[in-house]
């Protein structure tokens, strides 16, 4: 069977690999793609747009109904992740351990039991649990500001330099992912309830579909910017500009939200208890 | 584009690749594939895709890894075939 499907594998790849002679030289001016749309792109973007990143006006204005979808197939990932995996029926015999931080003793509690909320000396830990690297938790703490602050930078800067929403939404997503995985699953909840990253999920969503059919009610087509200057007050050209923005924040929510909601689901297996 | 590093780094991708599909342990394979990832971050960032290699960076190399390694935690670290 192993033989089949390596024969297969050299197969199909063979032909893929002659297919490849077809295509264009790299960087070729004369390959139908460079021929008719590339250079309206790179001569009008500026004066269309007034976005000096042609990559992020592509994205946002001119293929806007494709990145639309993207952001919705993204949403569909985490919808299906938390189909998939989050449970919430309670285990019969569950066991939780609670560590008394200044004497490092471990007790262990059954189903209902409960330590009265004014010892804040107990602190409750993973099964897997291991002593907290004193290094790790620092550093850790002293970074997420840093890497969210750059994320926000990454968003609102992707009209004049690489990034935008996917990259910055990752990034502010995987700032919390870094704060369970250094600390634990319920600290990172505390900051970012369940309810709270489910329900932005699709608000991304919203914000830039809402921004398309603000369009549509304003007169002109969907996710045609322009049509926002008379809310806004700027020029068309303006708009654009401000409207990809507009779209690249709700890009950045859906995506923040969505690493943030497989991550919480994959490393707790549904059971949003205890994480890696 | 300077070729001798577009050699090193393509050399690097297929031997990250083929190392990703070979070893035994799940937790090595997800951490070459990160390896891989960046691999072609970088060779994106050659070919002056910046925006694409940011998203490699961050997504491929970044996010999916924690991803991986989370879902090793949750079943079996090696693999049977």
């Amino acid at each position: 069977m192993k033989l089949i499907a390596l024969i297969i594998v050299i197969l199909s790849g063979s032909i893929l690999l002659y297919a490849t002679v077809d295509f264009p030289e790299w960087a070729d001016p004369a390959s139908p793609a460079h021929m008719h749309v590339s250079p309206h792109y790179i001569e009008k973007t500026m004066e269309e747009t007034s976005v000096p990143n042609i990559v992020t006006a592509v994205l946002a204005d001119y293929r806007g109904f494709d990145t639309m979808f993207e952001t919705a197939v993204i949403f569909a990932a985490g919808v299906v992740c938390f189909i998939l995996l989050r449970t919430f029926k309670k285990e019969e015999t569950k066991e939780r351990l609670y560590r008394h931080t200044l004497t490092d003793i471990t007790i262990r509690l059954k189903d209902d039991e409960k330590i009265p909320s004014v010892l804040d000396e107990f602190e409750r830990i993973d099964t897997q649990w291991t002593p907290y690297d004193l290094v790790i938790k620092t550093v850790c703490r002293i970074l997420i500001p840093f890497i969210q602050l750059f994320a926000l930078y990454v968003i609102a800067h992707g009209h004049h330099s690489p990034g935008g929403g996917f990259q910055g939404g990752v990034i502010l997503g995987a700032s919390v992912i870094l704060l369970a995985i250094s600390q634990n699953l319920r600290i990172a909840l505390v900051y970012m309830r369940e309810k709270v990253h489910a329900l932005l999920c699709p608000i991304g969503v919203l914000i830039y579909a809402g921004t398309g059919a603000l369009c549509l009610l304003l007169g002109l087509n969907f996710l045609d910017y322009s049509a926002l200057a008379s809310v806004l007050y700027v020029d068309p050209v303006t708009a654009r500009s401000h409207g990809i923005l507009l779209v690249e924040i709700g890009v950045g929510v859906a995506v923040m939200a969505t690493m943030i909601w497989i991550y919480n689901n994959v490393s707790s297996s549904g059971k949003y208890d205890e994480g890696l | 584009m300077i070729w001798q590093l577009d050699l090193v780094i393509l050399t690097l991708v297929v031997v990250t690749a083929i190392g990703a599909i070979s070893i035994k342990d799940l937790l090595g394979c997800a951490i070459l594939f990160s390896a891989y990832s960046f691999m072609m971050c970088l060779l994106w960032a050659i070919m002056g895709a910046v925006d694409v290699a940011f998203t490699e960076a961050s997504v491929g190399a970044g996010v999916s890894t924690v991803f991986f390694v989370a879902a090793v935690f949750r079943t079996t670290r090696r693999t049977k075939d």
